[in-house]
């Protein structure tokens, strides 16, 4: 076995109480950190939800030939921007408005509605500016009366996007620095406890980075095994959520292996710091 | 092999510790340095491993220069000094075998080379069958012997021994003493700095005296600073 991982793991049979207690405080910040990394994700999941309803509707003036409407219908289908275009004749958008409004369907009794092309733009491309440029194309046609989009709406659903990414940005950079300062303090103990040892590895002409080395990949594994107590946590806390309040989403098999090599990152930058302060001063 | 050039060095809350020193040490010499407490031996002594630099002057040890000397050319020296301190600096939650096998490991020796070394240097200081001990069941001269055997298993030109016996009764002492001077009969320089007057008396080896961070007598020169020119 590796000197380095080879003193690395002995830490943990030397000290088990302290490591026990790092991996339970990195796992504790870690976890506050997941609960605010799955309130987020819920946040984005039902915004996802609510943007995949942006759509266009371009209303057809009456007496427009069906055929130049679905020339019409396929050629905006075309647009890089669009995922989907479809033309909706008078009957259809009756049909629809009274589905929609159930036992109030009767106010639609011989009325006519007018035909429209309804479009869906891809992700990516429903933000306000983009729509508006698509909805400006599809107002060029000739035949087209009016263009509805919900302008308002989607300023609003987009602020309200922004402000939940810069805030989430915010909050996981402030969580990130309390978990690395936590991370770094529980290192600190571990250096200080065996800063004896140190003196002596210096005082036979040992490098820093070689005494570094082995605290740096201590600092990887209590940060990977409190990320997985911490996972282990954060997924019993929304089985609770999802039996008691709402259902919410979890993270998925990717996001969830990047926590871990996240936890691995802070308890490396947790370590280096530590050590690399405590070599500097003595 | 070591320089002391003009030095002093200062510190900013207890003043001078070591006063214009100028000396030269050859290889394979035994030099003890003596004084009262204070004088500014161990001071002396961590300026040739490069714990403390100088704050006028230098100090060369093997080429190495204490004025452009960084981390790793320390750690390079350091690797060729062999150092023994009066509380052994042992690890306690080590056997005798794997605190020497530490100073091996740290150097990058070669793994299945460290347990044949280990052997070897730990029966040359008198401690074959002991490896396997840990340090709190060991005596004071058994602790010192292994603290001696670490120094030694990198093969160093010089050993320093900062009160190597200042913590042993006289018996040990002077079982100490003897593995130093077979030690510098195999070629390795010693330096050690003692209080213990009688040791020096009965050895012909060289010895500086110190007092307030000052050289005031040295054998090697027969007299020297200002001790030496009283009256």
């Amino acid at each position: 076995m590796p000197r380095t991982l080879r003193d690395a793991l002995i830490t943990f049979q030397r000290s088990p109480l302290l490591s026990a207690l790092s991996i339970v405080t990195i796992a504790f910040s870690l976890f506050a950190f997941g609960l605010f990394g799955l309130v987020a994700l819920n946040i984005r999941d039902v915004l996802n939800r609510l943007e995949e309803r942006v759509e266009i509707r371009a209303f057809v003036a009456e007496g427009t030939e069906p055929e130049a409407m679905a020339v019409a219908a396929g050629d905006v289908a075309r647009y890089p921007e669009v995922q989907r275009a479809m033309l909706v004749t008078q009957e259809q958008a009756l049909a629809r408005a009274q589905r929609e409004l159930g036992e109030f369907r009767d106010v639609f009794e011989g009325a006519t509605l007018p035909a429209s092309i309804d479009v869906q733009l891809k992700p990516g491309f429903r933000d306000p500016a983009a729509v508006r440029r698509v909805a400006a194309r599809i107002r060029a046609f000739t035949f087209i009366d009016d263009v509805r989009y919900g302008e308002d709406w989607i300023e609003k659903l987009y602020a309200l996007r922004n402000v939940a990414g810069v805030a989430g940005i915010a909050l996981g950079l402030t969580f990130a620095c309390v978990s690395m300062i936590i991370i770094g303090t529980t290192i600190r103990m571990a250096v200080l406890a065996r800063a004896r040892e140190i003196a002596i590895m210096r005082l036979v002409g040992a490098t820093d980075d070689f005494i570094r080395r082995p605290f740096l990949l201590e600092g990887i594994i209590k940060g990977v095994l409190g990320g997985l107590l911490a996972l282990l946590m954060t997924y019993v806390a929304r089985a609770l959520i999802n039996t008691y309040l709402i259902q919410t989403v979890f993270f998925d098999r990717r996001v969830a292996l990047l926590g871990l090599l996240f936890g691995a990152m802070l308890g490396f930058m947790g370590s280096a710091i530590s050590v690399g302060r405590h070599l500097r001063r003595v | 092999m070591i320089r002391f050039s003009h030095v002093t060095k200062t510190y900013p809350r207890t003043g001078t510790a070591v006063d214009d020193v100028s000396l030269h040490v050859a290889r394979g010499e035994f030099v003890f340095f003596t004084g009262p407490s204070g004088a500014g031996k161990t001071t002396l002594l961590k300026m040739v491993y490069l714990d403390e630099r100088p704050t006028t002057g230098e100090v060369r040890v093997s080429g190495t220069s204490s004025r452009i000397a960084r981390g790793r050319d320390v750690a390079t020296l350091r690797r060729k000094l062999g150092i023994v301190f009066q509380d052994f600096r042992l690890l306690e939650n080590r056997t005798a075998e794997q605190n020497v096998a530490f100073a091996l490991e740290v150097t990058g020796a070669s793994p299945s080379a460290i347990p044949s070394k280990v052997a070897r240097v730990l029966a040359e200081v008198g401690l074959a069958g002991k490896g396997t001990a840990y340090p709190p069941e060991l005596s004071g001269g058994e602790q010192q012997r292994v603290a001696i055997a670490r120094a030694l298993v990198n093969d160093p030109f010089v050993l320093i021994a900062d009160e190597p016996t200042g913590n042993l009764d006289e018996r040990a002492t002077r079982g100490i003493f003897q593995l130093l001077r077979e030690i510098n009969a195999g070629g390795t320089a010693v330096l050690m700095a003692t209080h213990n007057l009688e040791l020096i008396r009965r050895q012909e080896f060289r010895t500086v005296e110190m007092d307030r961070g000052a050289v005031v007598f040295d054998s090697a020169e027969g007299s020297n600073g200002p001790a030496a020119k009283a009256p």
